[in-house]
């Protein structure tokens, strides 16, 4: 491996884990995430979400008062009442994901103890299901790990051969990649997570998994240990990427190249086509990307190879080198690959560098907007419909905008001083 | 340990952040976990700010958790204070970090830096965000003048008199993302100017702490926002012996009445009150014509305290509205909001579950909706017009224009605001006279359509679904009902709804809806 690996630490600009259960609760539309945590998390996530929109929304917080900290009430009970409460409010609810953060990990709240009697209580009308998205131990989209990682012992078992697609995606992606793969011929294909959070897919011997998103860690390694094939492959995004995730699929399938390519070859194809007014855009600009998702690296490798930029930094919050291998691996020679963060120190890079494209998060958007600097927040890139062939053309969309914008709007708003006052605007 | 799906304040230690991000040359060191950073995003995206706030996270970890933490706290200090040099520095922790007892603030304390350091304690799991910003705007100025406080209380407020020089006093409590602070300043200000009066320091917004060292320069202490700054004033009280204003400048007689608090206090013959508002087009706009329709219309009003406070008084007095709800979710503001509301022959709501204040919203079946963002959502969904009048904020409540809520031009800027979400007069007027023309349909909206006509049919359909069980309309009804226009067919459908269950009817019929007609009208 031929890229510049190196770690920092120092304060770091992230969300914790609980913010992904924005993308979570609309995933299973049958599920409710209680966070048990103070006002921070409440407020972190209808900050992250945009709240607002929703009449009652499918996520709230259990916020611990002085009284549960004080021992004055007992918290265990205080959160079978909240849930009690909750789901009587809430009927349609059939599996409760109770979210632990950074106050109930302090206090060593014991959730799965909750869980386990609460499913008692409840007799199978509602499972819950526990996992935490606390800022002490996880960022941003590692809260799906967790919560993925609380569904696999309720995934039945099964030997049949079948390619299980792992990871939260768009419903349209879902539907477009099973339409793929059935083309392909691998017809038995099911997702986790499942539209519907009682209508869990089985694992067993039998399944290969193939990740969608590169931050699954933990949720790979139970999958494994029931039974599962776990594939490692570029991760879907970018033609070339999807392309090739798909064609591991294939080969475990055991499916010969010529039908793959007759399927896959007129997409990429068209993708190509669709890519290259960004790709125009693109070409030579140069990319820092400042850690948060863990997307990092396979939009990297997708923005140099198939979009022409330069990569001035790749960071990332946290590096599996195992499941990252060949993503790494498509780096161009000598790429710097930071791993962890000390927000003031990668910012003085970034001035030093003055990148034409920044993915950062929302905190540090405008700010460095406002120094001249294009950005893109790395939160939109979790919210899109960006994997898959098809894809491709509206993944570069998304990084081209932002310098497109402000080619667009750049001389009406910063007009050369040293124009002279008197001149003809007739004439000239 | 209380449900929440959504909150209107965040946690103490963002209003710390508001003060620290609205002065300058203030850092604020906070000890707390790496996802409490989103609070940043508040301030550059909702507030549209162009630079971070001035805010270093410590952003420890599960495993810095069995070693040293105190040392990570003081790490970051050290850091924070050679990369910023700032000029006071506050260290505060977050809920988790009030957990583990490193008391960062101590910690800094004792590490002999050349800035004034404030130590935050702000009890995460008791208070809130307005809270917060108001204690650590009074600990900051407590600090930074607790030296410079007489032994003996001289404070003249009139002392400016014999001088030689114009008043001088400070405007204290404006900050970022509080509800138009910048506009606000900036029509005081030139109020204040208007009188002869010089505006000294206006703090927490904008101020450096040479400017708090300031403070006890002023004649008079202007508290513009009482959530933020009523403790810092009556300290500044209680040390220097400088009065502050108990009015807050939101609408005709409120601005009419703090100038006249304002020339008492120091010591100058207050303006009239025939002079001043009609400075304002407020006045003349709700006298015209155009305006008898708003005779009456039902106000529902929710929001902090001072805007609630200010609305209520507005609607009553200047407008010609009937307040039928009044409520806040700042529990310190409880007890004002409680007597405003008992002169109007109202129970205050104080609660901060959006979900109780949407239900009160529909019980009182208002025609307009006063609120928070929230209240928009809420009332959208019940079918109901309605004008944002308080935080929490959200992008659109910093518009680029100027549009102050304070002063004469404020009182313009909420007439406009206010009545543009119920319709001009005449356009109703004309559309009660055309109703039945042919060319009168439902689905014709034109411009009318976002003043509450697309909403009633969200507002027929919480209606339906809430009564459906019990109530029967009748095809006659029905038929009568369309008859009614669009905008008001929800309202009507529900007041009738209502009366019929209050008289024991289960059927509504034509007669029903006269009756009810006659019922409510009388
Ligand atoms: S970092 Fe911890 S305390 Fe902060 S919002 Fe996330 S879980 Fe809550």
């Amino acid at each position: 491996m031929s890229v510049n690996l190196l770690k920092e630490t120092g304060p770091r600009e992230v969300f914790c884990g609980l913010t992904s259960i924005v993308w979570l609760h609309r995933r299973m539309p049958d599920a409710f995430f209680l966070v048990v945590g103070s006002r921070t998390c409440a407020h972190l996530i209808q900050s992250a979400a945009g709240v607002m929109i929703f009449a009652e929304p499918r996520f709230g917080t259990a916020i611990l008062s002085e009284r549960d900290l004080a021992g004055l009430a007992d918290a265990q009970d205080e959160l079978d009442r909240v849930s009690r409460e909750l789901l009587e409010r809430r009927p349609e609810i059939r599996t409760l994901f109770l979210v632990g953060s950074c106050p109930s990990e302090v206090i060593k709240l014991d959730l799965a103890r909750a869980a386990e009697r609460l499913n008692d209580e409840l007799r199978g009308r509602v499972q819950v299901v526990n996992y935490s998205g606390s800022g002490i131990e996880t960022t941003f989209t590692q809260g799906e790990d967790g919560a993925l990682s609380a569904l696999i012992p309720l995934m039945p078992s099964t030997d049949q051969r079948q390619l299980l697609m792992v990871g939260t995606l768009a419903d349209a992606v879902e539907d477009r990649l099973i339409h793929l793969f059935g083309r392909i011929g691998i017809d038995s294909v099911c997702s986790l997570p499942p539209r519907q959070s009682t209508e869990l897919p089985a694992v067993g011997p039998g399944t290969t998994v193939l990740l969608t998103q590169p931050y699954l860690t933990t949720t790979a390694r139970l999958l494994r240990d029931r039974g599962a094939r776990v594939l490692t492959a570029p991760f879907p995004l970018g033609a070339e990427g999807s392309r090739s995730w798909m064609e591991a699929a294939a080969k475990d399938f055991q499916i010969n190249a010529e039908q793959v390519a007759s399927v896959l070859d007129p997409l990429v194809a068209r993708a190509q086509s669709a890519l290259a007014p960004h790709r125009e855009i693109l070409n030579g600009k140069r990319i820092f990307l400042l850690p948060e998702s863990q997307l990092e690296l396979p939009l990297a490798r997708f923005l140099q190879r198939e979009c022409g930029m330069e990569l001035v930094e790749v960071g990332t919050p946290y590096l599996n080198r195992e499941q990252m291998a060949e993503e790494l691996a498509l780096l161009p020679e000598g790429t710097t690959v930071m791993e962890g963060q000390h927000v003031e120190k990668q910012l003085d890079r970034v001035r030093a560098t003055q990148p034409d494209l920044v993915v950062c998060g929302m905190g540090l958007a405008n700010p460095l907007e406002a120094e001249g600097i294009a950005t893109k927040w790395s939160i939109e890139l979790v919210f899109s419909p960006i994997h898959g062939i098809d894809q491709a053309g509206e993944l570069a969309e998304l990084f081209s905008r932002p310098l497109r914008r402000r080619e667009l709007i750049r001389q009406a708003l910063n007009p050369p001083s040293s124009a002279p006052i008197d001149s003809d605007p007739v004439h000239a | 340990m209380q449900l929440t799906l959504w909150t209107y304040e965040g946690p103490p230690h963002v209003g710390a952040m508001r003060i620290a991000a609205s002065m300058e040359g203030v850092h604020y060191v906070l000890h707390s976990p790496q996802g409490d950073t989103y609070a940043d995003l508040l301030f550059t995206m909702i507030e549209r700010r162009d630079q971070r706030p001035p805010v270093t996270y410590t952003t420890f970890q599960a495993r810095d958790l069995g070693g040293d933490t105190a040392e990570l706290v003081k790490r970051h200090v050290r850091e924070a204070v050679d990369r910023f040099q700032p000029d006071a520095l506050l260290v505060g922790e977050s809920c988790t970090a009030e957990l583990i007892q490193d008391q960062a603030g101590a910690l800094a304390n004792s590490m002999g830096l050349s800035m004034p350091v404030v130590n935050l304690e702000l009890p995460a799991y008791s208070k809130k965000e307005n809270w917060g910003a108001a204690e650590t705007f009074y600990q900051l100025i407590r600090t930074l003048l607790k030296d410079q406080a007489p032994a003996e209380l001289t404070h003249d407020p009139k002392a400016w008199q014999h001088q030689g020089r114009r008043p001088r006093v400070n405007l204290l409590g404006p900050s970022l993302l509080g509800f138009r602070c910048r506009d606000d300043v900036l029509e005081i200000q030139r109020l204040l100017s208007m009188h002869g009066i010089d505006v000294g320091v206006v703090a927490p917004l904008g101020a450096t702490v040479a400017d708090v060292h300031r403070l006890p320069e002023a004649d008079l202490n202007v508290c513009l926002y009482p959530e933020i700054a009523e403790s810092s004033c009556a300290w500044l009280e209680r040390s220097f012996g400088i009065p502050f204003t108990s009015t807050v400048p939101i609408g005709i007689g409120a601005t009419q009445d703090f100038l006249v608090e304002v020339h008492n206090l120091l010591g100058m013959t207050p303006p009239s009150p025939q002079a001043g508002i009609r400075q304002s087009r407020l006045p003349w706009y709700s006298e015209s014509v155009d305006s008898t329709y708003l005779t009456g219309k039902r106000v529902f009003i929710f929001g902090d305290g001072t805007h609630a406070l200010a609305a209520a008084r507005i609607c009553k007095d200047e407008l010609g509205f009937e307040v039928v709800g009044l409520g806040t979710y700042s529990r310190e503001m409880a007890r004002p909001v409680r007597a405003a509301a008992k002169a109007m022959g109202l129970e205050a709501l104080i609660s901060d579950d959006y979900l109780e204040v949407e239900a009160a919203m529909a019980a009182a079946s208002p025609e307009l909706v006063l609120g928070t963002q929230m209240e928009r959502h809420s009332a959208k969904r019940l079918g109901l017009p309605c004008a944002v009048i308080s935080t929490p904020m959200h992008v659109q409540d910093v518009p680029a224009r100027n549009s102050p809520q304070m002063g004469w031009e404020g009182a313009n800027v909420i007439f406009d605001s206010w009545v543009h979400p119920l319709m001009m007069g005449l356009e109703e007027h004309l559309i009660g006279m055309f109703r039945h023309d042919f060319e009168f349909v439902d689905g014709h909206q034109s411009h009318l359509g976002h003043a509450g006509g697309s909403g009633a049919v969200a507002e027929t359909e919480v209606a339906v679904s809430t009564l459906k069980d019990e109530l029967v309309w009748t095809a006659d009804g029905e038929a009568e009902l369309k008859k009614i226009p669009f905008f008001v067919r929800g309202k009507v459908r529900r007041n009738t709804e209502t009366f019929a269950k209050s008289t024991g009817r289960n059927q509504i019929d034509s007669e029903t809806l006269y009756d009810a007609k006659a019922h409510f009208s009388a």
